[in-house]
């Protein structure tokens, strides 16, 4: 609207001519903003909208594919020990890890930005490190320092006198192993986008609690914690989605094993989808992401209405 | 020392900044002391690789401590660099990764430009419905795509499951998204004055792009590119659907199933091709850091 009315104002006292030229212009604005956005749309709907849903028609196939089974496949999935097994270690997985990777990124964060502004860049810079390469490489040198016979932790544990652990060989290691990869991976992220946050609070705001004789923990409490509120909930959300629909780390790491007591959604999925050639099932399976998707999306929602109504 | 000048400035509240400060020069100390440790925590798999891939086989198998490299050699860095099947999945990676950055920017930066300048019919939901499709993972899309391209094969007698190129298609999926989102953000600061006087002095919306908006948002554009690079290098579970013959892996996939052998696990050489894997995006990082935390960042903040 404002735009609008600017130019022609500012094209008012020109020549009929360079008018018309802008009026023309004008007219195309929405056909050339269409045709800028159209591969994009494209995009998404084919490969994105449009496989959500096919996945939806899938999961209502039998194995072949050829005939309607209705909710027979859901069904299958409740009576079978391991899905429930599955469910249980993905929302412990998602949950524990998510849970450390905030608490460490907000802590290391604190830690970075205490240090003079001088050293910040190269701690940040080794920090990071761990995101940066990629997830399948690195979790194969976890699995090799977890590695059953040559385990580097276990020679370390040895040194302490600690028996030999089985890092990724019993169900509950396993599971810990798994979490903590994850935690290694996913805490950089965490911890880059709290020290963005952390510079982002005035100064004057932790000025202003000292004076009021607020010890460290009062200043992390009502001054750090709800200046830093939004950006918390957003990497949150945004890891959960991440952690919950993981499979690099897993896949590498343990392959579900022992006894599939590691399997998460999207492992068990790839498991039974394309080992098991089973695609109605699998995708079966890979719905049950679906309900974390949708509530961080009503969240998400919510918090971009919130923001333009303010702007 | 800063405690001793500052002493010495203000003598009449000694106790209070020397206790200030002396606080501060502890919490400086812990400080270090935890960075150390998280950054001991962050390097040792890495590190560890590196100390694997120096290693000869006899020495990975050998009793000996497993943190220090007796016998250094280059030998799995020659055999890697010199063995065909390597340089086949590197050069699939490379070809992947330029393709899709490629396709992501021209799909993305158009896009963001319309999204952020050009107000049309629901342009708002579409901005929002971008950043949502962001959310989807890869693990929710990847049996229903592909079952997709059995189908379209049948149908068009276009194979594209078990080609190098079918990640060309599904990649950008992942990519576009996030670039557009950070994309409209950089091009939604720029101040609107600037493609006015361009449009009153009669340029298109196709050179308000390529004159303006590019060159002003260039580092947001770099962001965008390196991020679409690590992601498409980075991705393991499209690759490892798509495509299974050894001339078609790309290098996560490639390193994981043709150096795994049944049960045989050489690690020198696992070790030196996930680290010969892990050096674009580590190479990339160390020389572009700043914009690489840019469009890291970018993400979340402006979102």
């Amino acid at each position: 609207m404002v735009d609008v009315a600017i130019e022609r104002n500012a094209a008012a006292p020109r020549t009929a001519r360079k008018r018309a030229s802008l009026r023309t212009a004008l007219k195309r604005k929405s056909t050339a903003a269409f045709l800028m956005t159209l591969p994009l749309i494209l995009l998404i709907s084919l490969l994105v909208i449009y496989p959500a849903f096919y996945s939806l028609h899938l999961a209502t196939l039998n194995k072949s594919m050829q005939r309607f089974v209705g909710l027979g496949n859901f069904q299958f999935l409740f009576k079978r020990e391991t899905f429930w097994l599955v469910v249980e270690q993905s929302c412990i997985f998602a949950i524990t890890a998510v849970i450390f990777k905030a608490l460490i990124g907000f802590i290391v964060a604190h830690f970075v930005h205490n240090v003079p502004a001088k050293g910040q860049r190269k701690w940040r810079g080794m920090l990071l490190v761990p995101w940066v390469i990629p997830p399948a490489m690195s979790t194969l040198a976890w699995l090799w320092l977890f590695d059953p016979s040559y385990s580097a932790f276990n020679y370390l544990l040895a040194g302490f006198g600690v028996d030999r652990i089985p890092w990724t060989g019993e169900a509950g290691w396993a599971r810990f192993s798994v979490i903590l990869v994850n935690i290694w991976f996913g805490a950089p992220f965490f911890m880059i986008m709290y020290l963005a946050a952390l510079k982002s609070v005035p100064e004057q705001l932790y000025e202003a609690a000292a004076i009021d004789g607020a010890n460290w923990w009062q200043r992390i409490w009502y001054v750090t914690l709800p200046m830093m509120r939004n950006i918390i909930a957003i990497t949150t959300l945004f890891s959960l989605i991440v952690t919950f629909a993981n499979f690099d780390i897993v896949r590498i790491l343990t392959a579900g094993g022992p006894l599939d007591h590691t399997h998460i959604f999207a492992t068990w999925a790839f498991r039974i989808g394309i080992e098991g050639s089973d695609i109605p099932l699998g995708a079966s399976v890979s719905l049950f992401m679906f309900p974390i998707l949708a509530i961080a999306a009503i969240f998400i929602l919510r918090d971009i209405n919130k923001r333009g109504n303010e702007a | 020392m800063s405690t001793l000048t500052i002493d010495k400035a203000a003598p009449t509240r000694k106790v209070k900044y020397g206790s200030m400060s002396r606080d501060r020069a502890w919490a400086l100390k812990w400080s270090y002391f935890f960075l150390t440790l998280f950054a001991i925590f962050s390097l040792v798999p890495p590190l560890y690789m590196m100390i694997t891939s120096l290693k000869t086989s006899a020495e990975i198998s050998a009793a000996t401590n497993p943190w220090w490299v007796f016998h250094p050699t280059l030998s799995n860095y020659v055999e890697l660099l010199t063995s065909n099947q390597f340089l086949t999945f590197f050069r699939n990676s490379a070809l992947v990764s330029i393709f899709v950055v490629t396709i992501t920017m021209l799909i993305s930066v158009p896009a963001a430009f319309a999204l952020a300048r050009m107000r049309f019919w629901g342009s708002a939901t579409l901005a929002t419905g971008v950043f949502l499709t962001y959310l989807i993972p890869e693990t929710l899309l990847f049996l229903p795509l592909f079952k997709m391209f059995v189908v379209f094969s049948e149908f068009t007698g276009i194979q594209l499951i078990n080609k190098w190129y079918v990640l060309l298609i599904v990649y950008p999926t992942l990519t576009v998204p996030f670039c557009t989102w950070i994309m409209i953000g950089y091009f939604a600061s720029i101040p609107k004055e600037l493609d006015e006087a361009a449009i009153i002095d009669g340029a298109s919306w196709f050179q308000t792009l390529t004159r303006i908006f590019i060159p002003v948002a260039f580092p947001g554009i770099i962001a965008a590119t390196i991020f679409a690079f690590t992601v498409s290098w980075a991705q393991f579970l499209y690759p490892l659907v798509f495509t299974t013959s050894i001339d078609q892996l790309v290098l996560p996939v490639g390193i994981i199933t043709s150096l795994i052998k049944g049960d045989v696990f050489n690690w020198g050489q696992i070790m030196t091709g996930a680290l010969l894997g892990a050096a674009p995006p580590l190479i990339i990082y160390a020389f572009l850091m700043d914009y690489y935390i840019a469009g890291l960042t970018a993400g979340a903040t402006k979102g």
